[in-house]
């Protein structure tokens, strides 16, 4: 681990990295003193802003910042064009994938996928089998999580394709720095981010279903303001110009969706809801949901209101599933994928299973419908008895887990204590498909573990974030 | 816009005009009990601080006789008070994060500073000492707040709301106060400036900032049947009644504009300003300051019940 590449020294001995070059010269003349004042500052900012969030099961600090680290994460522009075009291509192959689970099931048919891997699937949400959403899209948003090992070395280690966050991590980044060093970033010629509300809304209005309304109502729907994301809500909300609601501000009626208004009813068209399928519709889903609203799910099936992400993905982007992502994207593109899989030891199979736990002390041990860095195991970082009490989990169920082998993640420096270190950082790039194809804003969200040798970069396990630049651009 | 938004704007409104007239209650209240008694100085200028606040009751449920340092924690800080300056700026900004999307920018940030400020000053114990530094912070705070709300929001529903909730919210505090010193403001034969109860005016004054106002207006020594007219009548002065029920009425017209519906909400603020158009203070005195500025806050009251039927809050 102690070898791990560097986003900005490269292997040890190599030369700064070409993409580094402003950054560096930066670092090496701007007294520390100066970095810790301008990260004093930041948070400062961050705080008057209110760009917090919140953290489950923990009753005294209700609101926190996330930890900004003012050295950014570079890509070169070449980097960076691999990566997209990689991008888009397992996006799309993401939609066709969902498109065909909810559909004909080609893919099931010719044996790449195990049936029963979607059979017993509880996100595959048999409610809207042979629905087609508006305008065919699936993921109008994703967040795929890469992580690199080396200079060409890029890996997916997750399709989100539920409901990810982050993104105004990454915006609210940018306007930190461009606030606070903003010689250094037009120095860069880094790649604006700023579009991506603006992106977000087309994409939105481009799946509205078909009317005579000119111009369709777009809604975002949160939980509520105890949501760890709630600020990221009401900031996309605000950034798109369109309202920001939560499930009792809307109501069905005749299959059509209503918000209530100071001037009565008003249609909505299209939802961008952050809220998770079982949530949606207290009369299909969870009946105890008062998050959701009754009848939702009926307005949808009828072609009434476009949800972005459409109901069910998540039989798409769960860990069980990744591992097959390479021959998905074979199966519907024809084509090798542009961006690896991390190797993956599904433990529903039983020699895979055997060889995981064998070796748990060296591999990373995920739920495959976990998130958030919650319920995962790091075996190189674990004690013996968590190892133990892993096994018996794994025994018990092993067709809840995956495991893969623990990557060396690149590490970035990273302002601690006065001084740069080596951090491991990985990145979150935001994907965006409407009705007009795939649209990726360059950079992405890059987290930082900020513990020396933590491999776990999740803002609710400690993880802090950086801006992310694709420079010479 | 949305129902919930729209009550959630109006009681932000509210809540941060709520803070800055405690704020300037406490100030004005300060200074009169700083005084001699034999210039006015009055030892029971606690209790009417708290009977201006509307908080005689819940003062009462948890403590003793009214006290200098115990009105000044309850008033401020208290967390028994579901009134205290504190608890006003908490519940505007809840009410505000709640619908970030409802206010700009510079105008949540400026909400939430004024959090993060009052936060900081409420560690220290605050005393008559030290208290014009808190009030003088959340003066400061609200100010800034409306100031970006101001310049930055759109001239639309959300703007409306939220000047609608500060507008009625200002109403009740000028009618309160009037309500706990009407007594004071009564007409009777005193030798001009030799009234004791001169300092007892200039703080009601004081207390909506319309001392100055008041001598460019009438150009006069404080008499307090001026005070009253000032307060009630006089559409230029802010706080008065006419001049928040023409803000109410206005605002209203604006939100009806929108869907061109009068709604009951907007019969009663206009029955409201055409009474406080039509009447004079020679007619209030000859019915009864008291019994005037009573039917004023319930119908006030009133008007909050209707405001939040029509709009489904």
């Amino acid at each position: 681990m102690s070898t791990a590449f560097d986003e900005m020294d490269g292997w040890p001995g190599d030369a700064t990295r070409d993409a580094y070059a402003q950054v560096k010269a930066w670092l090496d003349s701007a007294p520390t003193e100066l970095l810790q004042t301008r990260r004093a500052q930041a948070e400062l900012l961050f705080r008057r802003t209110g760009v917090t969030f919140n953290v489950y099961g923990d009753p005294g600090g209700s609101e926190r910042l996330i930890p900004f680290d003012l050295v950014p994460r570079v890509l070169s522009a070449g980097e960076w064009k691999r990566i997209e075009q990689g991008l888009v291509q397992r996006v799309e192959a993401l939609n066709a994938l969902l498109a065909d689970l909810y559909g004909a099931q080609e893919i099931l048919k010719a044996g790449v996928i195990p049936e029963e891997l979607v059979r017993l699937n509880p996100e595959h949400q048999l409610a809207v089998m042979g629905h087609r959403p508006s305008k065919g899209v699936f993921v109008h948003v994703a967040g795929v999580d890469l992580v690199r090992t080396g200079p060409d070395d890029f890996f997916v280690l997750e399709d989100n394709a539920r409901t990810p966050s982050g993104v105004s991590y990454m915006l609210e980044n940018r306007e930190m720095m461009m606030r606070l060093f903003p010689d250094l970033v037009a120095s860069a010629n880094v790649a604006p981010v700023e579009t991506y509300p603006d992106l977000l809304r087309e994409t939105l209005r481009s799946v509205a279903p078909e009317g005579p309304e000119a111009e369709p109502t777009i809604v975002v729907l949160t939980p509520g303001p105890y949501n760890s994301a709630f600020y990221e809500h009401s900031f996309l909300a605000d950034k798109m110009g369109v309202e920001l609601v939560e499930g009792a501000d809307l109501f069905v009626r005749d299959n059509l969706v209503y918000m209530r208004t100071t001037e009565g009813p008003r249609r909505v068209h299209v939802i961008y809801r952050r809220i998770d399928d079982a949530f949606l519709d207290p009369l299909f889903f969870r009946p105890d949901s008062s998050l959701g609203v009754p009848g939702l799910l009926s307005a949808y099936l009828a072609g009434n209101v476009a949800l972005a992400n459409a109901v069910g993905t998540g039989v798409a982007d769960d860990k069980a599933m990744y591992s097959y992502m390479p021959e998905v994207i074979r199966f519907y593109t024809g084509k090798e994928p542009i961006l690896s899989n991390v190797p993956t030891w599904r433990c529903r199979e039983p020699e895979h299973l055997s060889y995981v736990l064998d070796h748990l002390p060296e591999l990373v041990v995920k739920e495959v419908n976990g998130s958030g860095g919650y319920g995962m195991l790091v075996g190189p970082h674990a004690t013996q008895a968590q190892i133990t009490e892993f096994a018996a989990k794994l025994r018990a169920d092993p067709h809840g887990f995956i495991a893969q082998p623990t990557l060396a993640l690149s590490t970035c420096p990273t302002l601690s204590e006065g001084r740069l270190e080596p951090r491991h950082v990985d990145l979150r790039p935001f994907v965006l498909t409407g009705a007009d194809g795939v649209k990726v804003t360059p950079g992405g969200l890059t987290r930082v573990a900020l513990t020396p040798g933590s491999l776990v970069v999740n803002s609710s396990q400690g993880g802090g974030t950086k801006d992310t630049w694709v420079a010479g651009c | 816009m949305l129902s919930r938004t729209a009550a959630n704007l109006y009681w932000t409104g509210r809540y941060m005009e709520r803070a800055d007239f405690l704020a300037r209650l406490l100030d004005a209240t300060a200074r009169l009990s700083g005084l001699p008694t034999t210039y006015g100085g009055d030892p029971a200028a606690w209790s009417g601080a708290l009977a201006a606040a509307g908080a005689s009751d819940a003062f009462a449920a948890t403590h003793g006789e009214p006290t200098e340092a115990d009105v000044i924690r309850f008033l401020t800080v208290d967390t028994d008070n579901p009134s205290a300056i504190c608890t006003c700026i908490e519940h505007a900004r809840s009410n505000a994060r709640a619908v970030r999307t409802g206010l700009t920018r510079e105008a949540w940030e400026a909400l939430n500073t004024a959090w993060h400020e009052v936060q900081r000053l409420r560690v220290q114990e605050l005393t008559k000492a030290n208290v014009r530094e808190f009030t003088e912070a959340v003066q400061r705070a609200v100010a800034v707040f409306d100031g970006a709300a101001q310049r930055t929001m759109l001239r639309d529903d959300a703007f409306w709301f939220l000047e609608l909730g500060a507008a009625v919210e200002r109403a009740d505090n000028t009618a309160r106060l009037l309500d706990v010193k009407y007594h004071l403001l009564l007409p009777r034969d005193e030798p001009v400036g030799g009234s004791l109860d001169y300092f007892q005016w200039s703080t009601i004054l004081r207390t909506v900032s319309a001392l100055t106002a008041y001598r460019w207006v009438y150009r006069d020594v404080v008499k307090p049947w001026l005070v009253a007219d000032l307060l009630i009548f006089n559409d230029r002065m802010p706080r008065s009644l006419a001049c928040c029920y023409d803000t109410v009425v206005e605002l209203l017209d604006y939100l009806g504009a929108g869907s061109g519906r009068r709604g009951p909400a907007h019969r009663q603020a206009s029955h409201i300003q055409l009474q406080l158009h039509e009447g004079d203070i020679k007619t209030v005195f000859a019915s009864g300051l008291h019994e005037f500025i009573e039917r004023f806050i319930i119908d006030n009251n009133r008007l909050g019940v209707a405001i939040a039927e029509q709009f489904a809050f």
